[in-house]
């Protein structure tokens, strides 16, 4: 594989800045959030220093400028995912908003009284509050895929749920804390033969391997910049065109509608009547930059890059005592949670930062998984396409200290 | 490893002094920090004078946390409720005898806003500690 980690290295200007005189960072936290690469930052400033304007409106040419590079993001980030048309992407802040729109606008539509949402004990809380948010306001039922001990969701219990006629099923595409990587496809074609919607939070599975929504036929699929080389502040929300179609509006505002009266409103086409107001332009540009980026990197050589340090993680942590990893192993991503016998999270966390190595603590917003497991919090490594095995390998002399100290 | 862990610290995590539960208590309260988990529960005994004689706290969280609630509850021993009013910030600080980020902060306040919250009532701690 023709992988250039020092040229792409090279290109994010923060892995090169020391966390204290004479130690360099180890960014093993982009589950959480991604570093930038300056492509990114600059189309972003580029826009600022050049086109800024509002969009949509406006004739003059700095307007038109801005809106074709904001609906050229659409373009870039359809393709992305492979979505059918470009009005089938919307725009939101971040996955959470996303999930939000779907289960406050479709959710609110089209959920009554009894019916039944199947979800799984791994979701992140952004794709399980919202859900009994809506389920308290309109009495749904709420029903759970459990999680086996080898972190995989438990496939004879989803089709069990399935059997009791779910309304919607809605799931991660990859764990935040397992890494596990669920099986979307078969998993959606079973929900469909039962007649459910099907929304998938997509913000793990995104940044790390190709998504075709088209071939998974998700009818709504939720994902962030932040965590694909982007910017913070801009979600997407992937919806089939039929149903975003159905779905009433979401907030509303300026640029959602067609016209205004005094008391009433006509909204706007897809994909604008989900976006009121004046959106995140600069984001959007910086966005279509990112997927530029990971384009030409390539999303199967990321994958890849990825699986080699998670199968390198996995060899080296096992020289380390006292520590036990959550999930098998196998068919998972590029992320790692474990915990440390007689050591809380934070305190691991702390050490490996004064060794420049930086990791999250606590419970990655996914409380219930952690209960499931019968731990308050875990630590958590992530690898992503600017990652090396000598990182790895600082992680595990960070976590010796660690046994050293509290030993 | 800085001054952070410092020897005090990990000793007082591993081995505390007053870590436990008492039976009969005049104050007893527990909150958490949703950041981590941390969970901390304070009980207190205190003589017709006000004065804390027994105290102990419980629950799971970090060295600091835990730390900091061992220490604090050696230095309220002997003190009025009135005298612990005026524990602050960087009475746990000087305690820990270590410099902390915002988000460590939380870690180490804690069992100051249990401690505080339990003597004189959630909404009359100070504003430091509510915005925790």
């Amino acid at each position: 594989m023709n992988y250039n980690l020092e040229k792409i290295r090279a290109d994010f200007p923060i892995l090169s800045r020391e966390i204290r005189k004479g130690i360099s960072l180890a960014y093993l936290d982009s589950t959480a959030t991604a570093q930038k690469p300056k492509q990114v930052i600059s189309a972003m400033d580029e826009y600022y220093q050049k086109h800024n304007a509002n969009i949509h409106r406006g004739v003059h040419t700095l307007a038109e400028e801005a809106t074709t590079m904001y609906e050229n993001a659409r373009i870039k980030i359809g393709q992305f995912i492979h979505a059918k048309y470009a009005r089938e992407i919307v725009f939101t802040r971040n996955t959470t908003e996303s999930i939000n729109l779907v289960a406050k606008s479709w959710g609110q539509k089209f959920l009554n009284s009894g019916d039944l949402i199947v979800l799984t004990e791994m979701e992140h809380h952004s794709n399980l509050v919202p859900w009994q948010m809506l389920a308290s306001e309109k009495n749904l039922e709420l029903e759970f895929v459990s999680v086996n001990e080898d972190g995989r969701l438990d496939q004879d219990t989803y089709k069990e749920l399935l059997g009791r006629s779910p309304k919607l099923v809605t799931f991660s595409h990859m764990s935040n804390v397992l890494g596990t990587i669920n099986p979307a496809r078969e998993m959606i074609a079973a929900a469909h033969e039962v007649g459910a919607i099907v929304l998938v939070d997509g913000a793990q599975s995104v940044p790390h391997f190709p998504v075709d929504v088209q071939d998974l036929d998700a009818d709504f699929y939720a994902f962030s910049a932040h965590k694909m080389v982007g910017p913070t502040g801009f979600g997407i929300l992937y919806g089939k065109e039929r149903l975003l179609d159905m779905t009433p509006p979401f907030m509303g505002g300026g640029d959602m509608i067609k016209k205004v009266q005094l008391r009433s409103f006509k909204p706007n086409d897809l994909p604008h009547k989900f976006e009121a107001g004046t959106p995140a332009i600069a984001e959007a540009i910086g966005t279509a930059a990112a997927i530029d980026y990971l384009k030409a990197v390539g999303m199967e050589n990321i994958a890849a890059h990825e699986h080699e340090l998670t199968n390198y993680a996995f060899e080296r942590l096992l020289d380390v005592e006292n520590l036990k990893i959550f999930g098998k192993n196998d068919g998972r991503g590029g992320v790692i949670s474990f915990e440390m016998a007689n050591v809380h999270p934070h305190d691991v966390a702390q050490i490996l930062d004064s060794v420049g190595v930086a990791v999250r603590a606590g419970h990655h917003c996914a409380m219930p998984l952690h209960e499931k497991f019968g731990i308050p919090a875990t630590t958590r490594a992530s690898f992503y396409l600017y990652n090396t095995t000598s990182e790895i390998d600082r992680l595990v002399e960070g976590l010796q200290i660690v046994n050293d100290m509290f030993a | 490893m800085d001054d952070f862990y410092r020897e005090l610290i990990v000793d007082r995590y591993k081995n505390p002094l007053f870590k436990g539960e008492l039976e009969q208590s005049d104050f007893s309260y527990e909150d958490e920090n949703p950041l981590c988990g941390d969970h901390i529960k304070i009980d207190l005994v205190v003589d017709d004078q006000n004065i804390i004689t027994e105290a102990r706290f419980s629950g799971h969280g970090c060295a600091i946390s835990q730390a900091s609630a061992d220490l604090l509850l050696e230095y309220v021993i002997g003190k009025s409720l009135e005298e612990v009013k005026k524990v602050s910030k960087e009475t746990i600080l000087d305690l820990l005898g270590i410099e902390l980020g915002p988000v460590r902060l939380k870690c180490a306040l804690l069992s100051l806003k249990v401690l505080k919250a339990g003597i004189y009532g959630v909404s009359e701690i100070d504003q430091e500690l509510k915005e925790l």
